[in-house]
Parts: structure tokens; sequence; C-alpha cells
């Protein structure tokens, strides 16, 4: 078994860039000291790669020709693509994991369509989740996307299919592997609703989530997530491939709606591994 | 409409320093590259964020276009309801969506993809 960890975070671009205009310090440094304990619990799994499951925000791919999968299989990946000022992220070069890529690459391959780039851009979706993880950003990274932004957006019923096939890839690796999904659950983001949280719709899922139930995870639809939780909760399909990479129970260590200049629920959670 | 001739422009001047350089010297040049209607034209030359909203924009894409004209995040927010207050709800794209699903392009689960 070659996957070592397996979570969920968020990754709004407030999480850092406007984080100075978080009145509610307290919960705001709850939730940082969050991700650097899920920092450490990765450290501690004696991971050599970190793969990221995030969502397109239009940094690597337009309406010309949207992928409703990338992986990232390149020597390097950059970004983030936004204002660096903006988004408080200095533009940096992040080392991947080319050799690694593509043997996941073609195995996932041989159950999911998949696209793949060797000229990875980096937006605040991975960005904000390494700043956390990998603060130097000098551990090798395999980015991967889900197109959550520009509908017709592939099937849930998919996503968690791709989740499993990524996780029967790292498992007949040498390498070990975390793997971490990161997206919003109910936000609008950009929007003048931004900040807006259905907190209820959140735990929800965040319980379907952490009970693996699947049934349940794969019979949102997107016109019902929409209505509830907002465009921004087509990101939801980051989580449920996680969810269904790591296979067991969830843990949910971090949750918050009081973080409305973050424009999302802030979250943080481990899954267990299963065998 | 052409929404996507206009996301698709902010994309690029987004992405792309030489655009941003370009755009900042000239802005009807840049523009004249693309297809637009005068509505969209005249908003994108007067960086008009509330009606660029309406138009339906994806703020993905019309946010960092805010932070290249330098408007704050709250004035952002604000200049987006103006919009809405002036020109009336979204008309295209991925938030003029309704709960009736129709811009939705759900698809058949089969058996294969239920396993």
């Amino acid at each position: 078994m070659s996957l070592v960890y397996a979570g969920i975070l968020s990754h709004a671009p407030g999480i850092t860039g406007r984080a100075n205009l978080a009145t509610n310090t307290l919960v705001r440094d709850a939730f940082y000291n969050c991700l650097e304990d899920q920092r450490k619990e990765i450290e501690a799994s004696g991971a050599e790669v970190l793969v990221v499951v995030a969502a397109e925000h239009f940094a690597n791919f337009f309406m010309d020709n949207m992928p409703a999968y990338c992986i990232g299989i390149g020597e390097k990946h950059h970004g983030p693509v936004e204002d660096a000022e903006w988004l408080k992220i200095p533009k940096t070069s992040i080392p991947g994991a080319p050799d690694l890529a593509l043997r996941l690459a073609k195995k996932v391959m041989q159950r999911v369509d998949i696209a793949y780039s060797e000229e990875w851009k980096c937006d605040h979706g991975i960005m904000v989740p390494l700043h956390f993880l990998t603060p130097n950003f000098d551990m090798p990274v395999v980015p991967c996307n889900i197109n959550c932004q520009g509908p017709p957006l592939t099937p849930l019923t998919r996503v968690w299919r791709f989740g499993e096939a990524l996780r029967q890839a790292c498992d007949e690796q040498s390498e070990k592997i975390a793997i971490v999904g990161t997206g919003g659950i109910s936000h609008w983001p950009a929007t003048p609703d931004s900040g807006k949280i259905n907190e209820a719709w959140d735990r929800e899922f965040l319980e379907q989530l952490m009970n693996q139930d699947k049934q349940k995870l794969l019979s949102y639809s997107d016109e019902d997530v929409y209505d509830q939780a907002g465009q921004g909760g087509f990101e939801i399909r980051t989580l449920v491939a996680a969810a269904a990479a790591a296979g067991g129970k969830g843990d949910l260590q971090f949750y918050s709606a009081e973080l409305p200049i973050f424009a999302v629920g802030c979250t943080v959670a481990r899954f267990e591994i299963s065998s | 409409m052409s929404l996507y001739q206009v996301q698709k422009f902010l994309y690029h001047l987004n992405r792309d320093e030489e655009t941003q350089q370009a755009f900042s010297t000239d802005k009807a040049a840049v523009l004249s590259r693309y297809d637009f209607l005068m509505e969209e034209y005249e908003a994108l030359h007067s960086g008009d964020i509330g009606l660029l909203y309406v138009l339906g924009v994806n703020g993905q894409i019309l946010m960092h276009y805010a932070v290249f004209l330098q408007v704050e995040w709250f004035d952002y927010l604000q200049l987006m309801r103006e919009g809405v207050d002036n020109h009336g709800p979204v008309r295209a794209g991925i938030y003029a969506m309704t709960a009736g699903g129709e811009q939705f392009a759900e698809t058949l689960v089969t058996s294969e993809d239920s396993d």
C-alpha cells in the first residue's frame, strides 16, 4: 500500500489573500493551526509526493478546450497565476514528480478518460493548500484538476470512479503518496453573494462524506447543488474524489462557517485508508 | 450576446502580461481582435464590472479583471450589486442557471457509471 495519507481542505483565495480582513481571529487562527496539524500528519506519514485533486478556475484551460480531468506530469509547476500580492503568495515554481505522475496517469486512464499537461499552472485552488501543506514549496506535487467551473460537468459517478482509479494507481507504486482533495462546499465565490455559506447543507454533506455514504454522495444533482450550495458547490467533486480514493471513514478535524471573508466554509479532514 | 468572446478576452487579459500591457496602452486595438456586441465592447472599454457581471462573466474571471483595474474586494462586490440594480438580473452564463435546470447538461447515469 503506497497511499499513506488522504484528506481534504478548503482552498479559497481569501484564506491567504484576505487573512488580515478576518475579524474572527480566534476562529481564523484555529483554522490555520488545523492546517498546520494536517501538514504535520502528512509529514509524519512519510509521504514523498503530494497528489492534489483540485478544481479548475481557468488557470490551465478555457472553454475552448476544457477537460473534465487533467493530471500534471511536468517536471515543474508554476504559480500562482493570479496577482501575487492579491493572493499574498509569491510566484514560485513547485517540483513535480514526472515519472510517478506519468505512471499514475497511465493507470488512471484505464478506467477514466483524462487529459495530461506538462505545463501546469497553479491558481489559488492549489497554491493556497500548498502554502499550508508544504510552505517552502519543496515537496514534489502531482496536480489533478476536475472541471467544476464550466458546465457541462463530469457526473459524480465518474468522479467516484476517478478517485478509485487514482487509489488503485497509487497502490501499484513504490513511492509513499499523500492525496488531498481541495474544494469548497457551499459557497458563492466572486459574486455579490460572496461570503454566504449554507452551513446546514455543508454539515449534511460532510457527514455523508465522513461516513463514506456513496449512495447519498452520488445522488446530488447539479441543479440541487446550485440551488442550495451555489456554483461553488460544484467543487464537491474534489472532496468526493478524495473520499473514493481513501475508501475509509473520515475524521472531520475542523469546520467553520464563521469566516465569511474567506468566502467558504473552512474545512479540514482526514480519511482512514481502506485496506 | 457573445459572452464567450467577452470571457475569452478577459481570460487572455488575466493570464497574459503582453495583453495586459497592450490593453493598458491601446484598449481599442486589443478589443478589436474580438467579436463583441456594442454593449459588451463599451463595458470592457470602460471597465464596467457591474454590467460585465450582469452579462454573465464568471466570477473566477471577473474578479481578476477587477484586480487588474485595482478595484478593492469590497468595492468589487458592491459594483456587481449596483450592476444588478442598474441592469437587472444576470442574463447568461453560470449565474443565470435556474432551479428548473434548463441550462444544466445532466447526463443519464449508465450502468457502467454506477458500479
